[in-house]
């Protein structure tokens, strides 16, 4: 299944060190391989692939097959800067080649016109780094109809009447409707709101040697065993292997970028799987380690002359931290859903995208889907509503009963980027290989919870209006535990307040790049690995052109 | 304990889905950690039993509705949770049990419990690796998606 791969020496300067394999990762390495670069991508997990992917509950979520381990990479959190953080689980990533894609729901929404340049548009917020990003989203359409198109996305083009304008429709139709969908449909309309099939990064249709859905039923924080989920994994790493000038190199741990001293990067030092130290060299250094990471990296590489980190002058490195707010309900109905079966999502709407801060009193927009992303295991944990017997026969038959009726409404919405909002590195704990752990500062605007909580309303009167026999609401809560990685090094056009220019180039290091989460200026409304591949495909462009012209190496 | 925390009625418990060899296994392997919770637990368990309930000399000699007492006073912590991203951090004795039992009883039979699909008989899962729709009872007659009737006219607020 794996095509052969040059073997690149660590003494060989090749023209990118790619660090990281994920949505952002493989897409860069696959276009930069493509345009006649020679590549070497460090993935810090595994090379997994279909065949090592799972339906067992233990291996996947208790052992974290797929992910960061706490054992091996432990993290901290607290809530405030004036806290001393305490080690527990603050985030998850897939830790793998491939990376988050792997195991992520593969909900593929665009951005908006508005999610660009919302600051111009209400103003500024008091206590946030509220921006418009230097980029609008004119710019980025061609890439995100690459992602639909190259990656593989399965939709309706203009069944939203809020979707922001397409050049080219979906390439495949949207994936079959479940029954949650159906529910939500036909109660949002009822309701006055606009439903539509979600675009979904799953293929509905046999496409580019890879299979259709199966709809086997493990897709969230699972990888697929067929090849269906458009993974970095199946979707670019592949082809960048098939260029012939691209090394994937697996459980190779960055954990520092070297400096000449002319101030530009020579490639990056990493811990092989037995631990070794090893010296890639490289023309320039591409990180698309996730929105943890990647600051860690920076702050992890500090120099003499980058002593608060590298491509740090602005101090912002690992600021404006935004998880995306969220709040969920849940439905039981008269008769099965069957919902276990297939993907997580089959309708969603937009019709709060941008709410007016004005009549609701916060800023904030978002979206509500239909979904069940329970695992059995996991439903039985979690899934059942309060005051259910947690064991014994009450126990059993509400659990016999529900798992086949049961849905989700989950509320999707904006974060607002709080400076104090972070990653950094914890000045105590350290991962088996004696590097500072992540340390997160995470407390939610209060724009943020209020939004998840009238998102939330309008999901409990949507499970009325579909005729749920029981419903119930899990509060918009302060979040303690990051899943989507968002604006650690921002973009901007002013090296004080951001990290990368709209490039994705550091102020700071003219051949050093960062693209993935941490790219992100706005939180957007939920989903933002469709966004995360689009930029990584205009990064990819436009460092082509700045290579072609000599300009890394000036 | 484990055919307490999933009774056997009318479809098959934690008993027919084999869920203390699974709990065996698991001790060796994912959760050898929690060896000295039961270690301890155990004795307790016995200890509970005799104290409740005295001339009963083991916890399997109780009556079901005697196990369910000795299990309550265990149980400190009284209702479902909110959800967990994963099911892990079990402490008390009781809830490593019940969250073992649990695994044992609805995990995917190929990943060695949950003994002839058993658990998933009782919740209504069926044990494919593929499906068709339509799905459940809701999408069977779903005539195709329609847009909303009023769409033309709705524009962005």
């Amino acid at each position: 299944m794996r095509p052969e791969q040059p073997k690149y020496k660590t003494s060989d300067e090749v023209d990118f060190l790619i660090v990281g394999s994920g949505a952002a990762g493989g897409i860069l390495a696959k276009e930069l391989s493509t345009n006649g670069f020679r590549v070497v991508v460090l993935e810090q997990g595994p090379y997994l692939t279909e065949t090592d992917f799972t339906h067992d509950e233990v291996k996947v979520l208790t052992e974290d097959l797929l992910t960061n381990h706490p054992k091996l990479q432990p993290t901290s959190f607290r809530k405030t800067p004036e806290e001393k953080a305490v080690p527990q689980r603050a985030l998850v990533y897939g830790r793998l080649v491939g990376g988050t894609s792997v195991h992520f729901t593969a909900n593929f929404w665009r951005f908006h016109e508005i999610d660009f340049v919302e600051r111009s548009k209400v103003g500024a917020i008091a206590g946030t780094g509220f921006s418009d990003w230097p980029i609008i989203y004119a710019d980025l359409e061609p890439y995100y109809t690459k992602v639909e198109w190259e990656i593989g996305v399965s939709g309706l083009a203009g069944a939203s009447p809020f979707d922001p304008p397409r050049s080219k429709p979906y390439p495949m139709p949207p994936l079959p409707v479940k029954s949650s969908g159906v529910l939500f449909e036909r109660a949002a309309q009822k309701l006055g709101w606009h439903p539509f099939p979600a675009p979904m990064a799953i293929l509905s249709e046999p496409r580019a040697g890879r299979s259709a859905c199966v709809n086997c039923g493990f897709c969230l924080a699972f990888g697929c065993e067929v090849g269906a989920k458009s993974s970095s994994l199946v979707a670019a790493i592949r082809v960048a292997e098939r260029t012939g000038r691209c090394e994937i190199r697996p459980n190779s741990y960055v954990h520092r970028i070297e400096l000449d001293t002319a101030g530009r990067a020579t490639g990056a030092v990493y811990f092989d799987a037995e631990r070794n130290v090893q010296r890639q060299k490289a023309k320039a250094v591409v990180v698309c380690a996730n929105g943890a990471e990647t600051p860690r990296l920076l702050l992890l590489s500090a120099n003499r002359q980058f002593p608060n980190g590298l491509a740090n002058s602005s101090g912002l490195v690992g600021k404006y931290l935004m998880l995306n707010s969220g709040a969920m309900s849940m439905g039981v109905f008269e008769h099965p859903l069957n919902d276990y079966k297939g993907f997580a999502v089959s309708r969603i709407f937009h019709d709060f995208y941008e709410l007016d801060a004005h009549q609701v009193g916060f800023y904030g927009g978002g979206g509500l889907d239909a979904r069940f992303d329970f695992t059995p295991v996991g439903f039985a944990m979690g899934g059942l509503p309060p005051g259910t017997p947690r064991w014994g026969q009450g126990f059993k038959d509400t659990l016999r009963h529900n798992f086949t009726r049961t849905m989700e409404i989950f509320c999707h919405g904006t974060s607002l980027p709080v400076e104090t909002n972070s990653f950094s590195l914890d000045p105590d704990l350290k991962d088996a290989w004696g590097l500072p752990a992540l340390r997160m500062t995470y407390k939610d605007h209060p724009d943020d919870i209020k939004l998840g909580n009238w998102m939330n309303l309008r999901a409990s009167e949507l499970l009325d209006a579909a005729g749920a026999q029981k419903k119930w609401s899990l509060p918009a809560q302060e979040q303690q535990f990051a899943v989507h990685l968002l604006g650690t090094c921002r973009m901007g056009q002013d090296p004080k307040t951001s990290v990368i220019n709209a490039d994705h180039r550091t102020h700071d290091v003219k051949n050093l790049f960062l693209c993935d989460g941490s790219s992100l200026v706005t939180s957007g409304r939920g989903q933002p690995t469709m966004t995360i591949e689009a930029l990584a495909f205009r990064a990819a462009d436009r460092i082509t052109a700045l290579a072609k012209r000599g300009d890394l190496s000036a | 304990m484990t055919a307490r925390i999933i009774p056997t009625d009318d479809l098959p418990g934690a008993r027919e889905a084999g869920a203390v060899y699974f709990i065996d296994r698991a001790l060796t392997t994912f959760a050898s950690e929690d060896q000295q919770t039961y270690r301890n637990g155990l004795p307790a368990l016995l200890g509970k039993t005799e104290e409740m309930f005295p001339g009963v000399r083991s916890f399997s000699a109780a009556t079901p509705d005697q196990q369910d007492q000795i299990l309550h006073s265990f149980d400190e912590s009284g209702q479902t949770g909110r959800r967990a991203f994963r099911p892990r951090g079990a402490q008390t004795f009781f809830e490593t049990v019940r969250t073992h039992t649990i695994i044992a009883f609805l995990i995917d039979p190929d990943s060695g419990g949950n003994r002839d699909g058993a658990g998933w008989k009782v919740i209504g899962r069926e044990r494919a690796h593929s499906f068709q729709p339509p799905f459940g009872a809701y999408d069977k007659d779903y005539p195709g998606w329609q847009p909303a009737p009023d769409r033309t006219e709705k524009t962005k607020t």
